[in-house]
């Protein structure tokens, strides 16, 4: 079973090709790129492409390896020990899985996203080294060994937060998403707003991309806002030549907040729209 | 199968190990790269790189390795960059001169020297008889003259394959060689940290509850205890500009390092040595600044003081007053930084200039008596002694 992309979610080859090699050869893959490049959402999509269970664990700045493990819930064992209850005497019943059991006891392989893991501690990839690549785990209060049936596929994204560990690195394969071109651009927005004006398009990609080049920004919008944005515009129905106006008085793009998303940007895009204009008198 | 492309790889330092190795013939057993050029490209920077900065070296490599396997009998156009190449102006040549380039030699000795030019040349280039550009005379480039040039570049015959893309050289910006990671910094940090239990309860303790249900007869007395939190406060004084431009990159990664690892971290900047004046933003350093002294009252003694700076100035601006470069100092540096260890018993210096080189600069001997021997280069092991020094 091959995965080549979904009718929502444009794969570029590259990207195919490593989703592929993990697929084949049940090694996690690393995700990394620009923030709103898809990296969460590709795993969904694998998942769907390819008709698994899928199982989404976010990492927290708080999240410990053990909790995509299982944990221990001592307290309503001693509450029920006050009570009398039966199930006191088994402690398996107060063992709660967490989303890596549930993983590796699906009854078909799943895909497992383990979600911005550079927000964790900086040794919680360490602590999950065991687990990932054995695919099984020891619970010490019941002293059961845990083991995958079908080996889950698991995505990592990270968001480049922290440096991961190379004995963690080591055993992934890596893609990095880089920013699409404007060709995969085009791709990309067909897939979502079939019904976009291909003219808007062009129109939109054309000031998307000048804003990106627009030295020192902060953050450059990503193809997430750039989505948003084109949302934005057609619900807005704006004029078609609107985009395209070379009249001073509009050089910030319509409805600009969908794309930049910090005050000092907006401030520093309209001082330079300011300047241009200034040039072209 | 691959040995010689992994050894390179190695050497160009490329963080590749046999893991990785096996995982690709493993891969390629497997049918995963489907035998293509383009396919296995993809396939091994999967498997053999891990981190974006090194793609771009593993570009580099590959198209170093796999010189020549397809592209040539494939379409013979190279890939340079378009900035070369930019369409700025048409050239026609005399009947004379075309004779003459077309004495270069035949196809072969083109491609070769191509490559070669490619090679030495490092900037764009317009017009002239030798190098790689636009509009010249040179058999290399777009939009020039030459019969047996190569064309390059034009827009018309561009295309996508696989076999340019390392060609591009598109992760060339991510590449960075740093000798200090964050994640080692990271690691030299964490010694300083101390846990201490504090804030509200919220964490089972679970011995507690059983001794206290059991001294309750039995009945459930649950005990909680504060979660473990990280306590560490940190002031952290940066020297900037002047001879500290040459360590700015080091000094960003250690405290976008340090940043993280602490609850309770306070920065400041300073010129050289602390005078009465401290500040947060570079900027407008000479107008929102923050006396010194408001800053020894404001943070406690508990707080652990790191200074970075490459002590590197006049002895003058130590020892004496009215001898700093910017200002007019009433009072001289060394009574600052007397008053300011004072209050911060815990202090070290981290210095980036190397430590073989602090006995030749006075400044640096005078400031590392002023912090009693507590100055360590920044580097892992620097660091690693300076924290360990901290926790004392």
């Amino acid at each position: 079973m091959k995965f080549t992309g979904t009718d929502t979610y444009v794969a570029t080859e590259d990207l195919m090709i490593a989703v592929n090699a993990a697929i084949t050869l049940e090694r996690p893959l690393l995700i990394k790129g620009e923030p709103g490049t898809g990296k969460t959402v590709l795993a969904q999509e694998v998942a769907k492409a390819l008709g698994r269970q899928f199982i989404e664990w976010n990492i927290k700045s708080t999240t410990k390896a053990q909790q995509g493990l299982y944990e221990y819930d001592a307290v309503s064992r001693l509450r029920d020990s006050q009570l009398g209850d039966d199930k006191v005497h088994d402690i398996s019943n107060y063992i709660r899985p967490g989303k890596m059991w549930e993983a590796f006891t699906a009854a078909e392989s799943p895909v497992l996203l383990i979600d911005e893991i550079d927000k964790a501690d900086i040794e919680f990839p360490n602590d999950l080294l065991q687990e990932l690549d054995r695919m099984e785990f020891f619970v010490y209060e019941t002293q059961a060994t845990i083991k995958a049936k079908h080996r889950p596929l698991v995505i990592i994204t990270s968001n480049n937060e922290k440096e991961l560990p190379d004995a963690f690195l080591r055993r992934c394969f890596f893609h990095y998403i880089a920013f699409p071109d404007a060709e995969t651009m085009e791709k990309i927005i067909d897939v979502h707003h079939p019904d976009a004006k291909q003219e808007l398009v062009r129109d939109a990609l054309k000031v998307f991309f000048d804003v990106r080049e627009t030295p020192g920004l902060k953050k450059k919008p990503s193809t997430s806002e750039l989505l948003d944005w084109l949302k934005l515009l057609m619900s807005e129905d704006l004029p078609e030549d609107v985009l395209r106006s070379k009249d001073p008085g509009k050089l910030i793009p319509p409805l600009h907040g969908a794309l930049l998303k910090n005050e000092q940007d907006v401030h520093l895009f309209e001082r330079l729209a300011f300047l241009s204009r200034r040039e072209q008198r | 199968m691959f040995t010689k492309f992994f050894f390179t790889l190695k050497e160009a330092q490329v963080p590749v190990t046999l893991r990785e190795y096996l995982t690709l013939i493993e891969a390629l057993k497997a049918g995963c790269a489907n035998y293509s050029v383009e396919d296995f490209y993809y396939l091994a920077r999967a498997t053999l790189v891990k981190d974006e900065k090194n793609l771009d070296k593993f570009d580099q490599v590959f198209g170093h390795c796999f010189n020549g396997i397809e592209f040539i009998a494939d379409d013979q156009t190279v890939e340079i960059p378009d900035e070369w190449l930019k369409k700025l102006a048409e050239l026609s040549l005399t009947d004379e001169e075309k004779a003459q380039v077309e004495a270069m030699g035949g196809w072969e000795k083109l491609m070769e020297t191509l490559q070669e030019r490619l090679k030495e040349q490092e900037k764009r280039h317009q017009g002239g008889n030798k190098w790689i550009g636009t509009a010249g005379r040179s058999p290399f480039g777009a939009y020039g003259y030459n019969p047996e040039g190569v064309r390059i570049g034009q827009k018309e015959s561009r295309h996508r394959k696989a076999v340019k893309v390392w060609d591009k050289r598109e992760y060339k910006n991510l590449d960075d060689s740093v000798e200090l990671g964050t994640r080692n910094i990271k690691v030299a940090l964490k010694r300083l940290r101390q846990f201490a239990r504090e804030g509200a309860a919220e964490e089972l303790d679970l011995d507690d509850t059983i001794r206290s249900t059991a001294r309750n007869a039995g009945f459930l007395d649950l005990k909680m205890r504060p979660e473990r939190h990280n306590t560490v406060k940190v002031l952290i004084l940066f020297d900037i500009g002047g001879s500290m431009d040459d360590h700015i990159k080091a000094c960003e990664e250690l405290f976008s390092a340090a940043r993280t690892e602490f609850k309770h971290l306070e920065f400041f900047y300073f010129h050289n040595c602390v005078y009465e004046k401290l500040w947060k933003e570079n900027s407008r350093r000479h107008t929102s600044f923050m006396p010194t002294w408001d800053v020894l009252h404001t943070y406690p003694a508990d707080y652990k003081l790191i200074i970075v700076g490459d002590a590197t100035m006049s002895p003058y601006e130590i020892a004496y007053a009215g001898g700093s470069v910017e200002h007019w100092n009433e009072e001289a540096g060394q009574l600052w930084m007397e008053r300011v260890l004072n209050i911060y018993s815990k202090a070290v210096w981290l210095n980036p200039v190397p430590e073989k080189y602090w006995d030749y600069t006075p400044s640096v001997q005078m400031m590392k008596q002023l912090m009693t021997d507590r100055m360590f280069p920044l580097t892992i092991g620097g660091l690693e002694g300076a924290m360990k020094e901290l926790n004392r």
